[in-house]
């Protein structure tokens, strides 16, 4: 029985039970005194009641069986020995357990008539479109087919358990309903809880973030030291193939970080004083009709996804710099197609809106006291602006860098695309230098093997991006919080 | 003491006034004036410059050059030994090209023996006309042995031609068209059965490897997919999360965690939740490699943060005086939430909601972890079927060598840019036309 099918009848269930429960409430609502709750109210409590406990039931049921069914095909396993055709017992329980996917498909008429040999078997589940490893041995047939059989058995029981619990939980919901019964309470205070768990869902992804990275970055670690990483001026992870030996490679973080700092400082040089400077104009001395237009526009260019700003640079820019520089040069070009320069650049032109509407909301958060105090002594507008608004809003300021700095640092698209992928140590911003995002990109896309520090280097990788950003962030929102507060 | 001649009092004047420098602090103010002018054009100039490449890049990739051949469904070449009635895989793996190589022969009056010159009509029209032309026949088998009209593309390289791409004046052995071909394109077009029609199997075809047969198709349905499971996913449980944090929540060590929990997601890198999604999701939980479904949960839990923090700023724009009345009135408070607060929030609500969708439209990094870069031909039926996006269509597009992708990137980016704008419009629209001020 499928999922989907168990969970329709207990809801299926729990709306007959709704019906007839609101039907109790609104003949109670006819009667001579005012019952506690409306009639919907005792219709929902009765609905929770069956399908809340049936659907948890179920679930719970499912999981466990599906651990039961685990050890139950090891159980069958023939004992692992050093020269079985097969490595670890979790890839042969890997094997039988995708055999018995496969196996679903198959008609009844089939499955009757099974042959004793995989090599037969496998053709004709080709033809299901079930693609099956090619070492799955024989014996794992039998094995398969008992495990489909417990399976549904267990499914089967699972249902009807949960069929009855639902049925229980609606009767007794509608025997509840009564003048006095607090149906409303009751269906509140489980709104409550849902209110509550949703907003856990921040917290267990942090958690979820936090620890899955860390699991995988520790198996790395147990492979490369964490010195070789943290203090290695080489990056060279060498995919070898799967398995071999050799296949050490080195995974020095230096060069990466290198790369990603100086992308982000070219893109803040370019990001921070046109940023800035527009937040001013527009806040200082925009007429309403400008702003009415640029705003917008500006708001547009920080809506379009970074992807496309990574393809202006990679088809457009790059090429335009190269071609450039090599006429100004007089034949071989010093900037590169992929640079620094050019991911930089691109990259500060995507964060000029990040830049100025944060600073615009800080520069318009200084007093106006403080502003018509300084015209009133006779400075310009740019002397007040300098002098007086810009130092009140420079801690603020220094927070919405480090927000766009975070911005930067995390950014993958623009850099994938633009700043190259060789990981190089150099001054030259005319060069290609690679970033942390583009190598965790490289090393996860294409085939993975979940134990091979080619890929594990890549969860390495991105706690350390998660860090360095989150640190940023702390700071930053930190800042910007206590800058409010001064001026509220 | 009173002697003193009028004569001797000195005219007053007024003193020579200080140089306090005001022509140099004008000139400085005029300066930063223009320094911020600059600072904005340097924006909109980029803007423009980056709109007017990409279209300029993409537009011709919206018309696709088409032939109109009269093609002989011949039975001779489709069933030879007339097998279909007891091989029904006759007709699939027919030859279907060659039909219509030899409607071009004839259409062009070229000696069907004449070898090098029927060797030259390779690569004329799209490799595609073989499941065209298997649909059209598998759909209806009596046409077998009767003439029809087909539209037919042609390959991607005389599509470039067509269109004036490609610089006719290079060395004939360094183009991809001949001069015969350039010819027969000529003649074809003078007599109208060539021409450039609007370009349908851009927004219907998947991903291929010839340009002509490759469109978005697919990937604007596995993006569509993914934002419908956003926004049920992420809408519910960000309202949710909001009204607790807003209505409820006491103010604790907890929900101060919380709250700068959430504001530390929105800022956390995109492509850290790529991770997440690989290591939890696929991982993990065993679930499909490039599905639509692990995906959708990805990017649900990117746009939380930026759905709270919206829903939370339209709840508490509600002013107290509204809660007040309904708790007044005898409303629960649960009932004065779902009944009086939310709907007066709801416009903010949704503007945050379908900015935030926007903003997970144009996501790429994190799909390209969990496998959404995939050669994903055939439209996914479930969510667990392989999927790709938009976005990440456009990636593997720019990782293809030929221009005639280049071209499908750039429509592919303005359709993308279009959808976006269309979203942001409606939240603006939305914001202007609901928005109360209290």
């Amino acid at each position: 029985m499928s999922l989907l099918f168990v969970l329709a009848v207990i809801a299926a269930i729990g709306t007959v039970a709704f019906i007839i429960a609101r039907q109790r409430g609104a003949a109670l609502d006819r009667g001579p005194t005012r019952p506690h709750s409306r009639a919907h109210y005792h219709g929902w409590w009765a609905f929770l009641l069956a399908t809340l406990p049936a659907t948890f039931i179920f679930l719970a049921w499912l999981l466990a069986s599906s651990i039961y069914l685990e050890r139950h095909i090891i159980a069958q396993l023939p004992e692992q020995t050093a020269d079985s055709p097969i490595a670890s017992q979790s890839l042969s329980l890997g094997l039988v357990k995708s055999l018995a996917n496969g196996l679903r498909r198959l008609d009844a008429t089939k499955l009757a008539n099974l042959p004793a040999a995989f090599a037969e078997l496998r053709p004709r589940l080709a033809d299901k479109r079930v693609a099956l490893a090619p070492d799955t041995q024989d014996y794992m047939i039998p094995i398969a087919v008992d495990a489909n059989r417990t399976q549904d058995r267990l499914g089967v029981i699972g249902a009807i358990a949960a069929f009855f619990l639902a049925a229980v939980g609606g009767i007794y919901g509608i025997r509840q309903v009564a003048e006095r019964a607090r149906a409303r309470n009751n269906v509140e205070r489980l709104m409550l809880w849902g209110l509550m768990a949703a907003s856990m869902i921040a917290i267990v992804t942090t958690i979820g973030i936090v620890l899955s990275m860390l699991f995988q970055t520790i198996s790395f670690f147990e492979r490369v030291p964490l010195t070789e990483f943290l203090f290695g001026i080489v990056w060279d992870p060498r995919f070898a193939a799967a398995g071999a030996a050799d296949s050490a490679g080195q995974f020095g973080l230096i060069p990466l970080l290198a790369g990603t700092l100086y992308i982000a400082l070219v893109a803040l040089l370019v990001a921070v004083p046109i940023g800035l400077m527009s937040a001013v104009y527009m806040s200082e001395y925009a007429h309403a009709r400008v702003r009415a237009v640029v705003k917008p526009a500006l708001e547009l260019l920080a809506g379009i996804p970074t992807i496309v700003y990574g393809i202006f640079a990679l088809v457009t820019l790059g090429p335009f710099l190269r071609d450039l520089s090599a006429a100004l040069a007089g034949g071989s070009p010093f900037i590169q197609a992929q640079s620094i320069f050019t991911a930089g650049l691109v990259m500060g032109v995507m964060l000029i809106p990040v830049v100025s509407s944060l600073s615009d909301d800080i520069i318009t958060a200084v007093p106006r006291a403080l502003r018509d105090g300084s015209l009133g002594l006779g400075a310009t507008r740019s002397e007040t602006i300098k002098r007086v608004v810009l130092p009140a809003a420079l801690p603020g300021i220094v927070g919405a860098i480090l927000l766009t700095a975070s911005r930067a640092i995390g950014e993958t698209m623009i850099v994938v695309l633009a700043a190259g992928v060789a990981a190089n140590l150099t001054l030259n911003p005319f060069e290609a230098m690679t970033t942390i995002t583009v190598k965790i990109v490289n090393q996860l896309t294409g085939d993975l093997e979940f134990n091979s520090p080619q890929t594990l280097v890549a969860f390495a990788l991105g706690i350390t991006l998660f860090f360095v950003t989150l640190i940023m962030n702390v700071v930053a929102l930190y800042i910007v919080r206590k800058y409010r507060e001064q001026y509220e | 003491m009173t002697d003193i001649s009028i004569a001797n009092v000195a005219v007053a004047s007024a003193p020579a006034r200080r140089d306090i420098g005001l022509k140099r602090r004008y000139a400085a103010e005029r300066r930063f004036r223009i320094c911020g002018l600059l600072a904005i054009s340097v924006g909109l100039v980029f803007l423009a410059v980056m709109l007017v490449s990409i279209v300029s890049k993409g537009h011709t990739a919206f018309w696709q050059t088409t032939v109109t051949l009269p093609i002989t469904f011949d039975e001779k070449i489709i069933d030879p030994s007339n097998k279909r009635e007891s091989n029904p895989n006759a007709l699939v793996a027919a030859n279907y090209p060659k039909l219509a190589e030899s409607a071009l022969i004839a259409r062009l009056g070229i000696d069907p023996d004449n070898k090098p010159a029927v060797r030259k009509l390779k690569g004329f029209l799209s490799d595609g006309v073989r499941s065209q032309l298997r649909d059209i026949v598998m759909r209806d088998p009596s046409i077998i042995g009767t003439t029809r009209d087909v539209d037919v593309l042609v390959s991607a390289n005389v599509d470039s031609a067509f269109k004036g791409q490609i610089d006719l004046g290079v060395d004939e052995a360094r183009r991809k068209v001949s001069d015969q071909q350039v010819e027969w394109m000529n003649t074809l077009k003078s007599e109208g059965v060539m021409s450039g029609r609007f370009n349908t199997g851009l927004f219907t075809f998947g991903a291929s490897s010839r340009p002509e047969t490759s469109g978005m198709g697919v990937a604007i349905f596995g993006s569509l997919y993914m934002m419908a499971i956003v926004l049920l996913l992420a809408l519910p449980i960000g309202v949710a999360a909001s009204i607790y944090l807003e209505e409820f929540a006491k103010k604790s060590r907890l929900t101060d965690i919380i709250e700068v929990n959430i504001n530390n997601l929105a800022a956390v890198p995109s492509i850290v939740f790529g991770l997440l999604g690989l290591a939890v999701f696929i991982n993990f939980l065993g679930l499909p490699r490039s599905a639509a479904f692990v995906g959708g949960l990805v990017l649900t839990l990117m746009t939380l943060p930026t759905i709270i923090i919206a829903t939370r700023a339209a709840l508490a724009a509600v002013p107290p005086s509204i809660r007040a009345a309904a708790l007044g009135l005898g409303a629960s408070k649960m009932q004065m939430v779902f009944q009086h607060i939310l709907p007066l929030a709801a416009p903010g609500i949704l503007t945050g909601t379908i900015i935030g969708l926007a903003r997970a439209l144009g996501e790429t990094a994190p799909l390209l972890l969990i496998g959404m870069v995939a050669f994903v031909a055939d439209y996914p039926t479930t969510p667990f079927d392989p999927a790709t996006a938009l976005p990440v269509q456009i990636y593997m597009w720019a990782n293809e060598a030929e221009r005639a992708f280049v071209e499908r990137m750039s429509a592919a980016i303005i359709v993308l840019l279009l959808f976006l704008m269309a979203m942001n419009m409606t939240a603006i629209v939305l914001r202007r036309r609901f928005e109360r001020r209290w």
